[in-house]
């Protein structure tokens, strides 16, 4: 299902093209100024923070107005801007970045998704006392988030990667004095660190194979036909080439960052954050860099697939990103439907969404997967901000098993949940994200190489309505099961959540099969409006399964838990009809526990062994050195005060004696010096005398 | 006994006569006037040794005992100088009085 893409040529940057760089520039200053202000000053923070995003966002959008205009003239546009960051003799290492349909679409929903976030987390951290810190943090994460956006390089991209990482790192373990948090926070940043190794590893391969790390450099970027073919051409064993060795390695940094299995482990953790955090960074826009970064170097992923009538057949890489893809939309789905933390739900949620896109990109190519992304940054963020207004309102409590009724109490955090719930579910025609699973689910179907995706991708979906449902029924009907009495969120809260929710409603729009907007804007070919599209029996089968998928999820979700829990306590209705397997997903299949027993006990043991080496052979040997100058020492102080000294006193003693005895020559007596000058004198004369005989 | 033989032996009995005159006087001005009789023994040799030696035209001898002369005035001055400052302090001549430079 995935079309060739065609671009024109470069032609020369534009004006907006040139000052794309402000894009993160901006946020990326206004988080060193907020980091330069005192606790006190939040308003000065937040009004910074947001209107350095704002600034953003505007510039985002004149890009993508740019973008837009030069496609709606027939002409696909690709602006970079390059320039040579070090030199190692003939050897460039170069950056920059670049404006085209995919960095535009991503900066104009990062910055929009983000400055809503930022404007509900002025709500959200009112009361917290690290106000500022906060969103020294959060606008340092949207500028370096920004940056992978529009890298044209590799290498910068990586940067950014690695900074937003970092604020990933510095968000989770915000309130660090958690102890949960704390953990939560270095179980993410080193379990994305393991994929980034393999990441590096792609990067340093890609530089060696094509001499650039540039994407595209008209006509010389390592995704472009030239740097591909040679590539291609090399071998790199296992029956791969070059480019598909990359291509996994690649996928592994991907992984890491969009929480693929086996590398999902820190994701469900990162929900230690504070809820805005949760949003923005472990919902819409941090793990999506990943399906993003495939996106990106999708040419070199999809490099050498035959051509299949107009169509582009798979390879090895794109077909690794489909498996793991497709797997992991099961397992984290499983494992979301016995999880009773509102968050953790979420998360598990987000994992499984992300595998939709990693499957997407693999069977459907940019358009699909980048389609889901988008679609799933406005809904996923939308439920996690509800998800905090429900936290919020009902006082700190994340155990969906101690709320309830809050339909009454929070009406519209419960609309626009419920809008963001449906999206996520995928019902028909109404909801951004049926057209954009749809499209996924369409590609898996249509997938040559095998049909068992499509399968696990629709038994992802039941699963998905289903615990949606699950959720949903807990939080916001029955009886109130939690303690004090739950209220509605500020204004300043729900504004955004609203404006979500129109999205997640409204996005869908732009990429039904009658008029894919979308999937044309990304790759570059007219849009064609065809209504006859929705009449085509391939296309009703999908919906009809469609609705099928949404009707057995919901429906078996409200039979089961719909109204019926009414006493904080009492089972889970699945945990009383299958005790074991529930506690198999309630401890999340034991992922966990499985790193526990291998990797964090090999490291255990590992870091007991150098301990014991440190101790005893390092240890020992340093001590054996220092005894060994210690005598040393001491020897030397035996020679000094008995050998050296004694001598030293001695000659000086002697020294003494004979001066002593040579001064008293010295009498002072004129006539006395001049009477052995004579003798000498005399002596000399005659030693010359009796010589010369 | 050719001349020369004669001249240095006048010069060596001269020489060993301030020789003996400076070793023996106490007082600081007969030592000079010993010095003195020692160096013109000394130039009296440079005179027999030009004159009898192979160049007598060239005025070599003669010039280094003029220079010579020239010399011992100098040092003569000097030494009666000195005399006269030390006779100043010490109220005497007498060089075994004169011990203050013992080591």
């Amino acid at each position: 299902m995935q079309e060739a893409i065609s671009f024109t040529p470069q032609v020369a940057a534009s004006g907006i093209a040139q000052i794309l760089w402000l894009i993160p520039a901006v946020p990326i200053v206004a988080s060193g100024v907020i980091a330069l202000l005192k606790q006190p000053k939040r308003r000065t923070a937040a009004t910074l923070a947001i209107g350095s995003l704002g600034f953003s966002l505007l510039l985002a959008m004149a890009a993508f107005g740019h973008v837009l205009a030069g496609w709606s003239h027939g002409a696909a546009v690709r602006e970079t801007v390059n320039f040579t960051w070090i030199q190692f003799g003939s050897t460039n290492v170069d950056l920059g970045w670049v404006l085209d349909p995919l960095s535009a679409v991503m900066l104009v929903m990062v910055t929009f998704v983000g400055l809503l976030i930022f404007i509900y987390s002025t709500g959200y951290m009112a009361h917290d006392e690290n106000f500022t810190r906060f969103f020294c943090f959060l606008s340092l994460f949207a500028g370096a988030m920004l940056g992978v956006v529009i890298a044209n390089s590799l290498l910068l991209l990586f940067m950014c990667w690695e900074l937003v990482g970092l604020t990933s790192y510095l968000l989770i373990g915000f309130w660090y004095f958690k102890p949960s948090a704390a953990a939560a926070a270095k179980k993410a940043f080193m379990t994305t660190r393991v994929g980034d190794v393999f990441f590096l590893l792609g990067i340093v391969w890609l530089f060696s194979g094509t001499g650039t790390l540039l994407f595209y450099n008209g006509g010389a970027g390592s995704m472009e036909a030239t740097a591909l073919g040679g590539l291609l051409a090399q071998h790199a064993g296992w029956g791969l080439t070059a480019a598909g060795a990359i291509g996994l390695l690649i996928f592994a940094g991907a992984a890491g960052k969009s929480g693929q299995f086996p590398l999902h482990v820190w994701l469900p953790d990162a929900m230690e954050g504070p809820t805005p955090v949760s949003a923005l960074i472990h919902a819409a826009t941090m793990v999506a860099a990943g399906v993003y970064l495939i996106a990106r170097v999708y040419p070199l992923m999809s490099a050498g697939a035959q051509m299949h009538g107009g169509l582009l057949g798979t390879t090895t890489a794109l077909t690794v990103v489909t498996w793991v893809g497709a797997f992991t939309a099961v397992f984290a789905s499983l494992i979301a439907v016995a999880q009773n933390d509102i968050k953790r739900i979420l998360a598990y949620s987000t994992v499984a969404q992300l595998g939709y896109m990693m499957a997407g990109l693999g069977m459907g190519g940019v358009a699909v997967g980048m389609f889901h992304l988008i679609a799933h940054a406005f809904f996923k963020a939308l439920l996690f901000m509800g998800a905090g207004s429900v936290i919020h309102g009902a006082h700190e409590e994340q155990d969906v098993r101690k709320m309830g009724g809050l339909w009454s109490e929070m009406p519209w955090t419960f609309g626009t949940y419920a809008i963001g719930t449906l999206a996520l579910c995928g019902v028909p025609i109404l909801f951004s994200g049926f057209w954009s699973k749809d499209a996924i689910l369409e590609s898996a179907h249509g997938w040559t190489v095998s049909q068992i995706p499509y399968y696990m991708l629709v038994f992802g979906a039941v699963l998905t309505a289903f615990y949606m449902t699950r959720q949903v029924s807990y939080v916001f009907f029955g009886q109130w099961r939690g303690h004090g009495h739950a209220h509605e969120s500020p204004k300043v809260m729900t504004t955004p959540l609203a404006i979500l929710a129109f999205f997640a409603v409204a996005l869908g729009a732009i990429g039904t099969p009658a008029w894919p907007w979308f999937r044309s804007f990304l790759n570059g070919v007219p849009a064609e409006g065809d209504l006859h599209a929705f009449a085509e029996p391939a296309w009703l089968m999908l919906l009809a399964s469609s609705c099928v998928i949404v009707i057995v999820g919901i429906g078996l979700g409200w039979l089961l838990y719909g109204n019926k829990a009414t006493n904080a306590e009492a089972p889970d209705v699945l945990e009383a009809a299958a005790p074991l397997p529930w506690k198999w997903l309630q401890d999340r299949l034991y992922m966990d526990e499985l790193y526990g027993a291998t990797v964090i006990a090999f490291y255990g043991w590992w870091a007991k062994v150098a301990d014991w080496l440190d101790r005893r052979v390092w240890g020992g040997a340093v001590s054996a050195v220092a005894w060994l100058t210690g005598l040393g020492a001491e020897l030397n102080r035996f020679l000094d005060a008995n050998v050296v000294n004694g001598a030293f006193d001695k000659g000086c003693e002697e020294l003494s004696t004979g001066g002593g005895l040579l001064s008293q020559i010295q009498s002072g007596r004129v006539q006395s010096y001049l009477r052995i000058l004579a003798l000498g004198i005399v002596a000399l004369v005659a030693i010359l005398i009796w010589s010369r005989v | 006994m050719n001349p020369l033989a004669g001249y240095l032996l006048v010069a060596a009995l001269l020489f060993a006569i301030g020789l003996a005159g400076a070793l023996t006087r106490r007082n600081a001005i007969l030592v000079l006037i010993g010095i003195e009789l020692m160096l013109n023994a000394a130039n009296l040799n440079l005179i027999a040794f030009w004159r009898y030696g192979p160049h007598p035209e060239a005025l070599t001898g003669m010039m280094f005992a003029i220079f010579s002369i020239a010399v011992a005035a100098a040092e003569a001055a000097v030494g009666l100088g000195l005399v006269i400052s030390i006779h100043r302090h010490a109220k005497t001549t007498d060089l075994d009085a004169m011990n203050r430079m013992k080591g």
